[in-house]
C-alpha cells in the first residue's frame, strides 16, 4: 500500500464523512430523537438535488444558495408530513410497522413520480469550483467535495448547538427521552415534534444539494441511500449529533477505502453491511447509552 | 375444511385451470400476463407469513426472489439442470437464507428488523453485481432448449403450468400455517412476543420456522423467472418493485388471513398487467406506491377487513 494513495484515500474519506454527517443528521433526529421511522428520508434528498438541478440550469443559481432559500419549503413538508403521519398513525396508537410500511410507499411514490415528470436521466450542476482541485503536498483536495464537506460540518455543529443551548433544542431532546415528563411541563409534544421533524426534512433537502454537487443524481440513486442514512445513526448511537459526525466519519473513511483499494463496484456493500452488523452485535451503538 | 382436502382441491384446481387454458387459449401474451400474476401470489403469500401472521416486516422480498434466481443461473451454467431440480434447489437456498434471518429476529425486532432486511438486499445485490461467474452486472442468458415437455405448445404455458401449482401450493402452505397451532403461535408472536414468550410459546422456533417457509417461497417463486425472461440481470431481479409488490398487495387485501394476500394480488397484479399494456409501466409502479399509502392509511386490515368485520372473531389492533 503506497503512502499517497492510502493519504488520499483518507482525506476523501474524510470528506465524504462530513457530507454523509449532512445525509443523516436528519434521520439522527427523526428515527433517534422522535422515534419516526422515516425511510422515505432519501426521497427528500434527492427532491434536493433536483430542486438544487432545476434551479442551477434554469438561472444558474449555486446549489447551495438554492438549498438554503429552500430549506424553508422543505420545513413545511417536513411539518406537513408529520401532521399526517401523527394524526393517522402516531396518535391512533397503531402499530408502528404500518408507519414503516406508508414511508416506504412515500419513498416508492416520490422516486416515481420524478421518473414520470423528468425520466431516468442523471441530473447534474454547474459551479465554478467543482471542476477545481487544490494540491496539498502529494495530497488532492478536490474543491466538489470539500465545499460540501464544510457546509454539511457548519449545518450539523451549528444543530448541536440548537440543540444543546437552546430552550427549543432542549425540549427536542426532551421528547425522545420522555414524552409525558414533557407535557407535565406545560410543553405540547406534538408542536415540538412537528418542528424537529420539518428540521429533519430541511437538513434533507440541503443534503440534496450536496449530494449532486458530488456526483450527478438519478431518481432511483435514493434507495442506495438508505443503508447510509440509517447505518450512521445507529453506528453512532440513537439521537446524537456528535455520535452521528463519528459513525460518518467511520461509513466514509471505510467507502473511501474500499472504493479505492478494491473497486467502487464493492462501496454500496460497506454501508449497508456495516449496517448489519451495527444492528446484530452493537444495537445502542459505539457510542449509545 | 381439512387441509389435505384444500390443498387437494388447490392443486387439482391450478392443474384444471393450466390443463384448460393451454388447450383453448393460443394467445402467449395471456400466459406470460397470467404467470406474473400468479408469481405475485406466491410473492405476496410468502411475505405475509412473516409479515401478517408474525408481525415482522421484510424489505427484503427481491434479495429472496433473486436467491431463487440466481441458483439456478448457477445449475443452469454447472451442468444445465432440469427445471425441477432448480426450483426444489431454489427453494432451499432461499430457505436457508431465511432460516439465518430467524435468528436475526434474537436480537433484532420491528423496526430494526426491517431496515436489517433492507441491508441485506442490498449487500447481496452488491455481492451478485461483482460475482463474475452469474455474469456480473451485464446479467445471464438462460435459454431453454428443444421442445417444451408434457405437450406443452410453448414454454410460458409450460412455465405458467409450473407456477399455477407454486401459487396453489403456497396458498395451501399459508392457510395450514394460519390454522393450524402453528398459526396461533405465530399471531401471540405477532401481539405481544414478550408476553408469548411468558406463556410458555416456543417463540424462537416458530419465528424460525415462519422465516424459513417464507424465505423459501420467495426463492420458489424465483427460480423459474430466469427460464421466463430468459435473461436477467441484477438492477431487474433486484428491483424495489418486488418489495413494494409484496407488501402493497397483503397490505391492501388484508395480512391476518391466507386469503388477503391472494386477492391484493389478483386485484394489483392484474390491474399492473393491464396498465402496463394500456398505460406504461412507470405508472403502473407509481399506482402500487400510491395504493400502498392509501391502504395503509385509511384501511389498514385491508379488503378483508370491510369484507369480514363483522362475523369472523375479533382482529387484532
Amino acid at each position: 500500500m503506497s503512502g499517497p494513495l492510502f493519504a488520499n484515500a483518507l482525506v476523501s474519506g474524510l470528506l465524504l464523512a462530513g457530507f454523509y454527517a449532512a445525509v443523516s443528521v436528519g434521520i439522527s433526529i427523526a428515527f433517534g430523537m422522535l422515534d419516526v421511522v422515516n425511510i422515505a428520508h432519501p426521497a427528500f434528498i434527492i427532491l434536493g438535488s433536483y430542486a438544487a438541478s432545476i434551479a442551477n440550469a434554469s438561472m444558474g443559481a449555486d446549489p447551495i444558495v438554492t438549498a438554503v432559500a429552500l430549506s424553508p419549503a422543505f420545513f413545511a413538508l417536513g411539518l406537513l408530513l408529520y401532521r399526517f403521519y401523527h394524526a393517522t398513525f402516531e396518535r391512533r396508537g397503531r402499530e408502528p410497522l404500518r408507519g414503516l410500511a406508508f414511508f416506504f410507499g412515500i419513498l416508492f411514490v416520490t422516486e416515481v413520480a420524478l421518473i414520470l415528470a423528468f425520466g431516468v436521466d442523471y441530473r447534474s450542476v454547474t459551479a465554478r469550483y467543482i471542476g477545481t482541485t487544490w494540491r496539498l503536498g502529494t495530497v488532492d483536495l478536490p474543491l466538489r467535495l470539500f465545499v460540501p464537506f464544510v457546509v454539511s460540518v457548519a449545518m450539523t455543529l451549528s444543530l448541536q448547538v440548537f440543540l444543546s443551548r437552546t430552550f427549543f433544542g432542549r425540549a427536542v431532546l426532551a421528547v425522545g427521552q420522555d414524552q409525558l415528563a414533557l407535557q407535565l411541563m406545560g410543553v405540547d409534544p406534538v408542536r415540538i415534534k412537528q418542528i424537529a421533524f420539518g428540521i429533519s426534512i430541511a437538513t434533507a433537502g440541503v443534503a440534496g444539494a450536496l449530494l449532486v454537487i458530488i456526483q450527478p443524481v438519478q431518481p432511483s440513486l435514493g434507495r442506495e441511500y438508505i443503508g447510509l442514512v440509517f447505518a450512521i445513526p445507529v453506528l453512532g448511537g440513537m439521537g446524537s449529533i456528535a455520535g452521528t459526525l463519528a459513525g460518518a466519519a467511520i461509513l466514509g473513511v471505510a467507502t473511501s477505502f474500499t472504493a479505492t483499494f478494491f473497486g467502487p463496484s464493492w462501496a454500496p456493500a460497506v454501508s449497508f453491511g456495516i449496517l448489519l452488523f451495527a444492528l446484530a452485535f452493537r444495537p445502542s451503538g459505539l457510542f449509545g447509552r | 375444511m381439512k387441509t389435505s382436502s384444500f390443498t387437494a382441491i388447490a392443486l387439482c384446481t391450478a392443474l384444471l385451470v393450466a390443463g384448460t387454458t393451454s388447450a383453448l387459449v393460443t394467445n402467449d401474451y395471456f400466459f406470460s400476463a397470467s404467470y406474473t400474476v400468479l408469481q405475485f401470489v406466491v410473492l405476496a403469500t410468502a411475505w405475509n407469513i412473516l409479515g401478517g401472521f408474525t408481525g415482522y416486516v421484510n424489505f427484503g422480498s427481491a434479495a429472496f426472489f433473486a436467491l431463487g434466481a440466481y441458483s439456478s443461473i448457477v445449475l443452469d451454467k454447472l451442468f444445465e439442470a432440469p427445471i425441477t431440480l432448480s426450483i426444489l434447489s431454489g427453494t432451499a437456498v432461499a430457505a436457508l437464507v431465511g432460516l439465518g434471518m430467524g435468528y436475526l429476529t434474537l436480537r433484532l425486532r420491528g423496526v430494526f428488523f426491517a431496515i436489517a432486511t433492507l441491508a441485506f438486499a442490498e449487500v447481496l445485490f452488491t455481492f451478485v453485481v461483482n460475482w463474475d461467474y452469474v455474469g456480473g452486472a451485464r446479467g445471464a442468458y438462460v435459454v431453454l432448449q428443444g421442445r417444451p415437455p408434457l405437450g406443452f405448445r410453448s414454454f410460458v404455458q409450460f412455465l405458467f403450468a409450473i407456477m399455477a401449482l407454486m401459487a396453489a401450493g403456497a396458498v395451501a402452505i399459508a392457510r395450514f400455517v394460519q390454522t393450524s397451532t402453528l398459526g396461533l403461535g405465530l399471531a401471540a408472536i405477532r401481539d405481544d412476543e414478550v408476553a408469548a414468550e411468558c406463556s410458555g410459546v416456543p417463540t424462537l422456533r416458530l419465528k424460525l420456522v415462519s422465516t424459513t417457509v417464507s424465505g423459501g417461497l420467495m426463492g420458489m417463486a424465483g427460480a423459474t423467472f430466469p427460464y421466463f425472461l430468459s435473461y436477467v440481470e441484477p438492477h431487474g431481479v433486484f428491483s424495489l418493485s418486488y418489495a413494494v409488490n409484496s407488501i402493497a398487495m397483503p397490505l391492501i387485501g388484508g395480512m391476518y388471513d391466507w386469503a388477503g394476500p391472494v386477492l391484493g394480488a389478483l386485484l394489483l397484479g392484474g390491474l399492473q398487467q393491464v396498465l402496463q399494456v394500456n398505460v406504461s409501466a412507470d405508472w403502473n409502479l407509481f399506482l402500487v406506491g400510491a395504493l400502498l399509502v392509501v391502504f395503509v392509511t385509511i384501511a389498514p386490515h385491508g379488503i378483508m377487513g370491510w369484507t369480514f368485520r363483522r362475523g369472523r372473531r375479533a382482529r387484532p389492533t
